[in-house]
């Protein structure tokens, strides 16, 4: 089976919400926020366990515009946002039940007959995708539309969106696609365009890619983010020298008091 | 869900004053045909935008950990009843008093019957607690001290209920072997169920917590041996003088730890140090370092009736400032899970200014 993966473009995304409402309708995930955020227009602000897609308004600082009194030039920029689904992925290396597993597509999968909603998975994404569902109880986030990609079909998402936007296909194909794409809008005067994947982190790439305007943390795409299970080296060798330190103190304490 | 912005954003709604100056500019124009005085900065303005200064309209990348109260519970629980299983074990091969022992043991078996249940108690599937037996991940501290609390609280409970049995209906083999494999079995779980939620939530994307992951389960242990000494002083056991060594060992390392916590100058610990989480942090640490040590060392230079007095009270001192340590590290936790500018690596440009 091959690895497969998203590659979103967001000089080609319109901000139709058609991904949103795409997956929303296939994963019969409820609504979750008919009520302008005040950012852009922007619904929710950022994934959640009912977000599975989610289209980021990004408003850029107005320019002064051409000549005596032109208006100043405003612009902005979509990017509809998704899990990533690690190479090395935090929520799956700390699922204690084994709930998250990887597919054979590559994609990382919450399994919902097994997950208890420990919740542990939360705080160990760099990207802040999974969440618990308080009502619910079982964490939630995108499957990779798992269902569809074993039937042979493309993800609900990149099948809905009218402009190509969202790129569906065999990894590596698309990276390579990417990297041509990148260089064809430097060619055509969008110098400021940027591929996001993640590679060069603990993360070790993803399965969800991005091409976007100028810096990706007005995406809310962090410049560093790391797989937790770094620190756990640090972690387990200090735990084992404070478990030694308490048993050595505590023999040490009792066999120095005399009175017994 | 919807999300809003924590920090730094204007607000988005109408507020009264500016409600009240358009109140005085439509009047002020009725009168007089004109408006002399500047109007107003509509709520809001200017326009929010995003850029590589203000992250997505600072919405916070990451998630706030969705444990609900009974996790601090359980980092306290189970950081005093792993220590206690500890202390009991030791002063047991070293033959110290019989009471003492039995003490820390019931400390450990009552730990081992809370500790789970307060886990259970957080899931958000309940009934499907088992399903952590499924797999057992070395590289999920979750997996690792899920397995690690099953077995003490096995041992812990099996020593507590053999030595229950051996007291009131006498001696025999089989009660002996299950007393004295359960407390190897407590001792060799309890080192570890000590200290490993520090390891717990230092593996994780919270910035303030995996920027401590080297110091936390240290710390953790330190305190969960100061509750497990205070409490074996509450119950009574003001004389052993290894306890007394033991609690003001643990308060000096506290005492240290705090000082460290504070003196450290690094980006993401603020919410160790600012604000009501800092305070929080701050008096957690005050009642397990510097006033057990104070109450401590007063103690062994008071005569015998007030250095029991004094102990008591350095013991319930130590006992609320584990509990309220653990609290306020898992506090700190959502403060720093708030911090939009931390996992962008955006400069606080008040911080900057002030040089910090």
């Amino acid at each position: 089976m091959s690895r497969t993966a998203f590659l979103t473009d967001s000089t080609l995304c319109i901000g139709c919400k058609a991904c949103e409402v795409a997956c929303k309708e296939w994963n019969g995930v409820g609504e979750d926020g008919l009520e302008w955020s005040g950012f852009s227009y922007d619904n929710t602000g950022a994934l959640g366990h009912s977000t599975w897609r989610h289209v980021k308004f990004v408003e850029h600082a107005p320019q002064p515009g051409f000549g005596g009194n032109a208006p100043e030039l405003n612009s902005w920029a979509f990017s509809s946002d998704v899990c990533k689904h690690c190479e090395n992925a935090g929520c799956l290396e700390a699922c204690p039940t084994g709930a998250i597993v990887r597919t054979e597509f590559g994609g990382v999968y919450v399994q919902p007959d097994i997950c208890n909603g420990c919740a542990y998975c939360v705080i160990a994404c760099p990207f802040g995708v999974v969440e618990r569902n308080r009502d619910d109880g079982r964490a939630f986030k995108c499957t990779f539309c798992y269902d569809r990609q074993k039937a042979g079909l493309v993800p609900a998402c990149a099948k809905a969106c009218p402009t190509e936007s969202i790129k569906f296909g065999e990894i590596e194909s698309l990276r390579v696609k990417a990297q041509e794409r990148v260089e064809e809008l430097h060619q055509r005067g969008v110098k400021d365009a940027t591929f996001y994947d993640a590679g060069n982190t603990s993360v070790g790439g993803t399965h969800a890619m991005f091409i976007v305007r100028g810096d990706p943390r007005s995406y809310n795409l962090p410049s560093k983010p790391e797989v937790p299970t770094i620190y756990l080296k640090k972690g387990w060798t200090s735990s084992v020298i404070g478990a030694a330190l308490l048993l050595g103190g505590t023999l040490l304490a009792f066999l120095a008091d005399g009175e017994r | 869900m919807r999300r809003t912005p924590h920090d730094g954003m204007p607000s988005r709604t109408p507020d009264l004053t500016t409600e009240q100056r358009l109140a005085e500019i439509r009047r002020e124009a009725e009168q007089r045909g004109e408006v002399k005085a500047a109007g107003v900065r509509p709520s809001g303005a200017p326009f929010p935008i995003a850029s590589p200064e203000t992250g997505y309209y600072g919405i916070p990348l990451l998630k706030e950990p969705a444990w609900t109260w009974e996790v601090p519970l359980y980092f306290f629980v189970g950081g005093a009843a792993g220590a206690a299983a500890v202390v009991g074990a030791i002063a047991d091969y070293t033959g110290a008093d019989r009471k003492l022992v039995r003490d820390a043991r019931w400390i450990a078996a009552a730990g081992a019957v809370i500790s789970p249940a307060l886990l259970i108690a957080d899931l958000g599937r309940p009934q499907r607690f088992l399903n952590m037996m499924r797999v057992f991940k070395p590289q999920s501290p979750m997996s690792v001290g899920v397995w690690t609390l099953l077995g003490f609280s096995g041992a812990a409970t099996a020593t507590a209920f053999a030595g229950f049995m051996r007291e009131r209906y006498g001696p025999s083999l089989p009660l002996r072997v299950m007393e004295n494999a359960g407390q190897a079995a407590s001792l060799a779980f309890g080192l570890p169920f000590s200290n490993y939620t520090g390891v717990l939530i230092g593996a994780t994307t919270i910035p303030v917590w995996n920027r401590n992951v080297g110091n936390l389960p240290l710390h953790f242990g330190a305190s969960g041996l100061s509750a497990a000494v205070g409490m074996l002083e509450m119950m009574r056991h003001r004389k052993s003088r290894a306890l007394q060594m033991l609690g003001l060992g643990a308060a000096i390392f506290e005492s240290w730890e705090g000082w460290r916590i504070e003196s450290r100058q690094q980006t993401g610990l603020d919410p160790l140090k600012r604000g009501a989480s800092g305070w929080i942090v701050r008096t957690g640490g005050v009642l397990s370092g510097p006033v057990p040590v104070a109450l401590r060392a007063l103690s062994i230079i008071s005569s015998n009736e007030r250095s029991h007095a004094l102990r008591r009270w350095a013991g319930i001192l130590a006992v609320a400032g584990s509990l309220i340590t653990r609290i306020a590290w898992v506090h700190a936790g959502h403060v720093s899970a708030r911090d939009w500018r931390e996992p962008l690596e955006i400069s606080d440009p008040l911080c900057t200014e002030k040089g910090v």
